[in-house]
Order: C-alpha cells, then sequence, then structure tokens
C-alpha cells in the first residue's frame, strides 16, 4: 500500500489481485446478493485507492480494507433493510395478494424440509444471514479471514472482551440454527444425503 | 472455572486460540461438566459446517471493472499542488480584499477632511524660519506681541492659521 501511496499504479493491480477474493467473499456473505456484493467490493477498492495519499501504517493493510469494507457492507444492509420496510409498508396489496397468504420466509420453514430439499448450503448460508450485522461480521472475519480478536476489534471498534461475547453470542446462535445439522444423528443423515 | 467464563473462552478454545493456561482451565472444566461439553462439541460442529459454504469466483470482468473506475477519477496534475484548498483560498481572498478596503479607507476620508497645511500656512512658516537668526531667544519672541502674532508658537498655529489664511485668501 505504501508503494501506491508513492504512485506505484502496478501496486494497486497487485492489491487487487490479492485481496479482491476474501473482500468479494465476505461482502457476499453479508448481503448474500453476488451482484451487490460485486458492486461493494468495487466501491471498496475505489475508496483504497481514493485515499492512498493519507494512508497511514498503523494497523495491518487487511485491518484497514476489511475495516472500510465492514463499513460498506453495513451501511448496504441498513440501506437494503430500510428500503424493504418502506415497500412492505407503502406497497399496496393486491387482489391477488389478498387471496393467497403470503409466503413465510425461508428462515421460518423448518429445517427438515431444508433437509429434505437439500439445501444443506443455502441452509448454512441462512443461518448467517439470520445473524445481526455486527455479529455476522464477526464469525466472517474470525472464520473466514482467520483473523486474531485484537484484529477483528479494531475492525468492529470495540474491546477484544466484548469481541469474546460478541463471538460467543453469534456461534451460539448459529448452533441453535443449525442445531439438526450439527448434532451427530442429523449431521449422519445429512451426510447419507449429500452425493460423495 | 465456572460454565458462564468457560462459555466466553469456548470459541477461542475450540479454535485452538487459548492461552495454555487458560486452556487447561477450560478442559478440566469440560472433563467435569457435560453441559459445557456438548456446547463445545456443537461449537466444533458449526465451526466444521461453516467450512462447507463454497467460496465465490468474483465474475470475469470484475477487475476490469475496478481499473475502469479508477481510471475516470480525476488526476491531481503537478499544478495542483499550486491550489490551495477551496477553504483557504476563500479566506485569503476574503483577507485580501478586508485589506484593500480598509486601505483605502483613511485615503477617502482625509480627500473630505480639511487639510491644515495651506500655501498660506507654509509662506507663514517659510518665513518664520527665514528669520530664524533674530529670533534666536524663544523667550523673546513670545514677550513681544507684535512678533508673537507675526510669528505662531506651536500652540497657536492651528487658530491663527486660518484668520491668516483668510486674510490672504481675501
Amino acid at each position: 500500500m505504501l508503494d501506491v501511496k508513492s504512485g506505484d499504479e502496478s501496486s494497486f493491480d497487485f492489491l487487487l489481485t490479492k485481496y479482491r477474493l476474501p473482500l468479494v467473499n465476505f461482502l457476499y456473505r453479508m448481503v448474500r446478493d453476488r451482484a451487490t456484493a460485486e458492486d461493494l467490493a468495487q466501491d471498496v477498492f475505489l475508496r483504497v485507492y481514493r485515499a492512498r495519499k493519507q494512508y497511514v501504517p498503523r494497523a495491518k493493510f487487511t485491518t484497514w480494507l476489511f475495516r472500510i469494507a465492514t463499513n460498506v457492507a453495513l451501511n448496504s444492509v441498513r440501506d437494503n433493510r430500510r428500503q424493504k420496510l418502506e415497500v412492505s409498508l407503502d406497497a399496496p396489496r393486491s387482489a391477488d395478494e389478498d387471496s393467497h397468504p403470503r409466503d413465510l420466509p425461508a428462515e421460518e420453514m423448518r429445517i427438515d424440509e431444508h433437509l429434505l430439499e437439500r439445501h444443506r448450503v443455502e441452509l448454512i448460508q441462512r443461518a448467517i444471514a439470520s445473524l445481526p450485522e455486527k455479529q455476522r461480521a464477526a464469525v466472517l472475519l474470525h472464520k473466514y479471514e482467520e483473523m486474531d480478536y485484537a484484529e477483528i476489534a479494531k475492525i468492529l471498534n470495540c474491546t477484544e472482551a466484548a469481541l469474546r461475547s460478541l463471538l460467543f453470542r453469534a456461534y451460539e446462535n448459529l448452533r441453535v440454527q443449525l442445531g439438526p445439522l450439527v448434532n451427530p444423528p442429523a449431521l449422519q443423515r445429512a451426510g447419507e444425503r449429500r452425493p460423495s | 472455572m465456572k460454565c458462564e467464563k468457560v462459555s466466553q473462552e469456548l470459541v477461542a478454545y475450540v479454535d485452538g486460540r487459548l492461552d495454555p493456561g487458560v486452556r487447561n482451565e477450560v478442559e478440566e472444566h469440560l472433563a467435569e461438566c457435560a453441559a459445557c461439553q456438548v456446547r463445545a462439541q456443537e461449537f466444533r460442529g458449526v465451526f466444521s459446517l461453516l467450512d462447507e459454504l463454497p467460496a465465490m469466483e468474483p465474475s470475469l470482468p470484475f477487475d476490469a471493472r475496478v481499473r475502469q473506475r479508477i481510471a475516470a477519477e480525476p488526476r491531481r496534475s503537478w499544478l495542483a499542488w499550486f491550489v490551495p484548498q477551496a477553504r483557504l483560498a476563500f479566506a485569503a481572498v476574503l483577507l485580501v480584499v478586508l485589506a484593500v478596503w480598509v486601505g483605502k479607507r483613511p485615503a477617502n476620508n482625509s480627500a473630505h477632511a480639511p487639510t491644515p497645511a495651506t500655501p498660506a500656512a507654509s509662506e507663514q512658516d517659510f518665513n518664520a524660519i527665514k528669520n530664524l537668526g533674530v529670533l534666536e531667544n524663544y523667550d523673546v519672541v513670545t514677550k513681544m506681541d507684535a512678533l508673537a502674532q507675526l510669528v505662531p508658537t506651536a500652540d497657536q498655529k492651528p487658530q491663527k492659521q486660518r484668520p491668516d489664511q483668510n486674510e490672504s485668501n481675501d
């Protein structure tokens, strides 16, 4: 990043190549939409480029990068939630909607129905998506980016003790939601259904 | 170690990031507490489930789009070094305008104010200076009424000059 700061454009290509995969995946798991994740990842790289002159290496580059990414993702999730709320409150109900009950969100479907539909991955994705945003970001940074607690705490702007509590609550939520997949008998049945 | 404390350390224990000392304490508790043992086991299950999530490859034009957006960013030329920030520039311009305005104010006022030094007064001064050899002693000068009228003292000067001036103008 210091090379980029000094005006070396090729170093930015190196950063792009190195971090696009973890960044796009992190954002995809945060927002659960491929196109949005890619748009947000572009925004993150653009912000990095714009801030190159002001960059001061106080912490690891990845901490800085994922702090930007987390803020971008959280803003997007909140904006999206607000838009959905506005649509659901403002949209007039059509005659068709009145005649048929609305479909419940898939999160509320029974977990064995998911197993029957062999949507194991989908179920895991939904479990992650159902976490509150900050818990979700903490799990993704901890599990997929394999960051240490101090780094994640800096990204999420909290203390390490608060992060430990946050991670515990997040994994506890996942444990409850993914219970049938986690428990050995269910795991065994799911394993039998999975293609080899 | 109690269950509540173990809960806080369980994530770090399962992913193997716990300090050896704390790890031993957690393991001692797990050996005695079946509930925490099950929870630790289920956390391991959650960890391995999360590993099943496939990674997403960015689309092919992703890099090109990023480069395109960066290329569209306005470039700062070397001339930009001379251009200060907008607020700073505004403040500087304001300061210059204020300085010019303040600088011009006394000049305008003096144009309307009466001039103390008129050509007649200057002539009086000139005559006084010309006769300075005779008027060496100031006390003598001030005691001589005729001369005192002719050569005004510094205090009387502005008051006496005006009637003289008027006379000369007449």
